[in-house]
């Protein structure tokens, strides 16, 4: 399926929870899903035959500046051959968006990740917990406005 | 004598163990295959919850050489300047890495690199996984107690080697492959040794298949343990010979081809439950085994055809890619790495996410090894051939 | 010997003192021996060179250095460990390997102790190390130390039944457990060796005896509690120094004890293969120590070739497959010898 079907079929599936989409003039065409109903949009991508995205090639989380998160999934299809792009946008008020761990299992330790760097919160998600850095790290490393503390743990951080 | 064997009173046991999610039992013993291991290939840490010799639950703790890859990405004032620490990351595999950053680069910046230049990248690369899987197969039989393949490998990943050291003066991370082309050209006998590397390598891998890999002992380790069925393989994003190894053929030099893969004659070898289940450690063992052999073709059939040309004439002065996005995907020795690089105009990075294979395929590793013994949890760790640099980046 | 000895210095007790040291005479300069062989023999199966330097010429001397390092170590106990089981734990797992040597005859002139029940004193005399092995894995205070200790218990334990069974087939043709009496049993040309006779059957408990010693000295493809790659060092991993150098000591002193009781019993022991010539006392010690080293090589040429087995395949092999074809050779000797008078 070519991009615009697959955005006909999401938004005949979810009408308003498909947000914005920019099919044209990218390299990678993504489509845009309100956070809360992103769980459902990937069930049905991953579900429904004519688009059968099994697989969850990556989920990365982003900090556009401005105090705005996001989250980017990129999904292909074995079967069918395609791939589609799905972002989530996020603040850093309210980081929360529903995972999609239940979807795909690649997703437990990439929203992990996510949640570790980001500070994204995944609803329903079985273990968030940080992954990289240690379990009691204060602060969430990959974002922009990221100050290295002075102290960890009694030891001196920068150096 | 009680308190010094269990350490803590059952008072100041912690309620639930995080990550297994409920409290220990009675009989359950938590024992910690700990950062500093002989067979945790790196610093990894298994939380092992064992009854007796048998694992009830695996959780892994990651992060001990978190080395902060994509933060210094997105400070780099070059574009270039990143293939470095893209080296750094599957370690013993860095000319992968570093083609898959330069392509997704170059796909950013619209550039075509001359054909020389792609013939030579897929030479370093296939030369790179040979190098990568020797490594795995070497340390898996040293972790099964093998201990003279590992050996054997290690003379043969020093021919390949020495002619790295020829080509770009290092031995394990290079800083070869830039964008848009390579960092120095070829040597003058560059076809004749590798030619003779083929040559001499082709029967070591006979020797090696009969010292280790149909040894009646090292079958009876690795059959029926760990066992990966091919839909749990594909919903938890395996590849590379973890995803291949439980019979799916999928390659992305052949599914999703890069560079020019696609003009030479090879097989993708599955994995095929010869020894026991489809999807074991031994079946991931011998794609590994089994692909070292493709690589060879493959590397025999891109000597023949290197043309002339000039390898860093595309190489771009100012690199400053418009605003986009882009995520590629290649094929390295542990999988699919990915790289989603986003640009915004200016001459460093925005974001640059690394989606190692390394990392997903750790991720399988409490799912296929519970029920099994704490012998086994080796057994598949070996299989799944990870390495830390890629996993914490 | 004994007599020899007591004519000169007229002192029995004194006499006893000195044939109980001499096995150490012996033990230590193999040990010594047999950890440079190991590691030149790994060496050369392994594409490399092994010690070149220490010494001159291959490296003979690198074991004396490393001794002389382990005696200058500190030596650490843990802190929550047991420190006086700790302690003992070495000694015990070496008085277990040495104390068996008292039987063990070296030639027809010398044995430790003319015990008329030898073999059955060797046998039992080298579980001893278990206990050892075990006080050392739990005194640690260290999972691992635990777990390799435990394997290794079982391991010994189980492999206890095949080893007896198949020296029972040996002492049946016998009829005695005097190990100098086996010996004269094999007196002449090379087919009366043991391993010949009442052929196959003791071929095939010769062959399951080797196969569970190598389980009782705890060698790969049994490493099992001392396996590195998982255990990181098993029951010594807390051990440092001269505690460690013990641990050692007593295994290489084990992998000769049970290389010697295969020799003795299966292989003529000090018997020299050509009858008559070339054999008396002195060449009998020649020839013993010869066998012996043969099956110590053996051992050697398999650690480095063959992988380890899991601790439950390990069992199997002992329990269903070592011992009924054990109990099958000793019912067959026994009817071959009770049909021959």
């Amino acid at each position: 399926m070519i991009p615009q079907e697959i955005h006909d079929a999401l938004v005949s599936h979810f009408g308003n929870a498909i947000l914005d989409a920019k099919l044209e003039g990218v390299f990678d065409p993504f489509i845009k899903v309100a956070p809360d109903r992103i769980k459902d949009v990937a069930q049905f991508l991953r579900d429904n035959e004519a688009t059968a995205f099994n697989v969850l090639m990556c989920l990365s989380g982003v900090d556009h500046t401005g105090g705005k998160l996001g989250v980017v999934y990129h999904l292909h299809s074995m079967r069918r051959n395609h791939k589609i792009v799905l972002k989530v946008d996020l603040t850093v008020e309210q980081p929360h968006c529903h995972s999609v761990e239940s979807v795909w299992k690649t997703a437990n330790w990439h929203e992990r990740e996510a949640y570790d760097m980001y500070g994204i919160i995944f609803d329903g998600h079985p273990d968030l917990r940080r992954i990289l850095m240690p379990y009691d790290w204060e602060g969430h490393p990959l974002r922009k406005d990221f100050q290295v503390p002075e102290y960890y743990n009694g030891m001196k951080v920068p150096y | 004598m009680e308190e010094t064997l269990t350490q803590t009173a059952a008072a100041e046991r912690p309620a639930t163990i995080p990550g297994l999610g409920r409290p220990l039992k009675e009989h359950e013993m938590v024992i910690s295959m700990g950062p500093q291991h002989p067979s945790t290939h790196g610093v990894l840490r298994l939380e092992l919850v064992v009854d007796g010799e048998v694992v009830i639950d695996v959780i892994p703790h990651i992060g001990y050489l978190h080395r902060c890859f994509e933060k210094h990405a997105e400070n780099m004032t070059n574009y270039q300047q990143v293939i470095p620490y893209c080296d750094r990351m599957d370690y013993v595999a860095a000319m992968n890495n570093d083609l898959g950053y330069a392509i997704a680069c170059e796909k950013l910046l619209k550039i075509k690199v001359p054909e020389r230049v792609e013939y030579i990248r897929v030479i370093m690369a296939e030369l790179q996984r040979i190098a990568s899987h020797l490594i795995a197969v070497g340390t898996y039989g040293m972790d099964i107690g093998a201990f003279t393949p590992f050996l054997y490998c290690f003379r043969d990943r020093e021919r390949i080697l020495d002619i790295f050291e020829q080509t770009c003066g290092a031995r394990l991370l290079y800083n070869y492959i830039w964008i848009g082309g390579l960092s120095h050209d070829v040597p003058e006998n560059f076809a004749e040794k590798v030619r003779d590397f083929c040559a001499y390598f082709r029967p070591n891998i006979n020797e090696l298949n009969d010292l280790l890999s149909y040894n009646k002992i090292f079958i009876k380790r690795t059959a029926n343990v760990g066992v990966l069925p091919p839909e749990v393989a594909i919903n938890c994003g395996a590849s590379g010979p973890v995803l291949r190894g439980s019979g799916v053929k999928w390659d992305l030099r052949k599914n999703d081809p890069y560079s020019v893969y696609d003009r030479f004659e090879w097989e993708i070898p599955v994995g095929t439950g010869t020894m026991g289940a489809v999807g074991d450690c031994w079946d991931r063992y011998m794609v590994r085994v089994h692909e070292m052999e493709q690589s060879v073709n493959i590397i025999e059939q891109a000597v023949e055809k290197i043309p002339p040309g000039d390898v860093q004439s595309a190489i771009p002065k100012r690199i400053r890619p418009e605003t986009s996005e882009v995520y590629v995907r290649t094929e390295t020795p542990k999988g699919e790495l990915g790289y989603y690089i986003i640009a915004d105009g200016s001459a460093s990075p925005f974001r640059v996410k690394v989606r190692p294979p390394c990392f997903v395929n750790l991720s399988l590793l409490p799912t296929i090894s519970r029920g099994a013994m704490i012998a086994d949890v080796v057994a598949v760790l070996g299989s799944i051939d990870i390495v830390l640099g890629e996993v914490d980046r | 010997m004994k007599e020899f000895l007591i004519s000169i210095l007229q002192n029995e007790i004194l006499v006893y003192c000195l044939m109980a040291i001499l096995p150490l005479v012996w033990i230590v300069p193999f040990a010594l021996f047999a950890v440079w062989l190991e590691r030149k023999v790994s060496a050369h199966m392994q594409d490399r060179l092994g010690p070149m330097r220490t010494g001159g010429w291959h490296g003979w001397s690198q074991t004396i250095a490393d001794i002389l390092k382990l005696i200058q170590k500190e030596d650490i106990v843990p802190a929550k460990a047991d420190s006086r089981m700790f302690t003992l734990a070495p000694f015990v797992a070496f008085t277990g390997s040495y104390a068996a040597f008292a039987a063990i005859p070296f030639s027809a002139a010398y044995v430790g102790s003319e015990i008329n029940i030898g073999l059955f004193y060797v046998i039992s005399i080298s579980s001893l190390v278990v206990v050892g092995l075990l006080m050392a894995g739990w005194a640690s205070n260290n999972k691992w130390s635990l777990l390799g200790a435990m394997r290794s218990a079982a391991q010994i334990v189980s492999y206890e039944v095949p080893v007896s069974l198949a020296l029972l087939a040996a002492v049946m043709v016998t009829g005695s457990f005097d190990l100098q009496e086996i010996n004269r049993a094999q007196a002449g040309p090379v087919w009366n060796w043991f391993v010949f006779q009442k052929f196959p059957f003791l071929l095939i408990a010769a062959i399951i005896y080797f196969i569970a010693s190598l389980a009782e000295v705890n060698r790969t493809p049994f490493d099992i509690p001392e396996a590195e790659s998982e255990l990181v060092a098993g029951y010594h991993t807390e051990y440092g120094g001269m505690k460690f150098a013990l641990f050692f000591l007593s295994e290489y002193a084990n992998m000769f004890a049970v290389s010697a009781i295969a020799a003795t019993v299966f292989l003529g022991g000090w018997n020299s293969p050509f009858g008559g010539f070339l054999s008396g006392p002195w060449w009998g010690f020649f020839w013993f120590i010869a066998k012996g080293m043969t099956f110590v090589f053996v051992q050697m040429w398999l650690r480095w070739t063959l992988p380890r087995l899991r601790v439950d395949q390990l069992m199997y092999v002992g329990w269903k497959v070592l011992i009924p074809f054990s109990f099958a050779v000793v019912i067959c000797v026994g009817f071959w010898v009770m049909l021959a008078h």
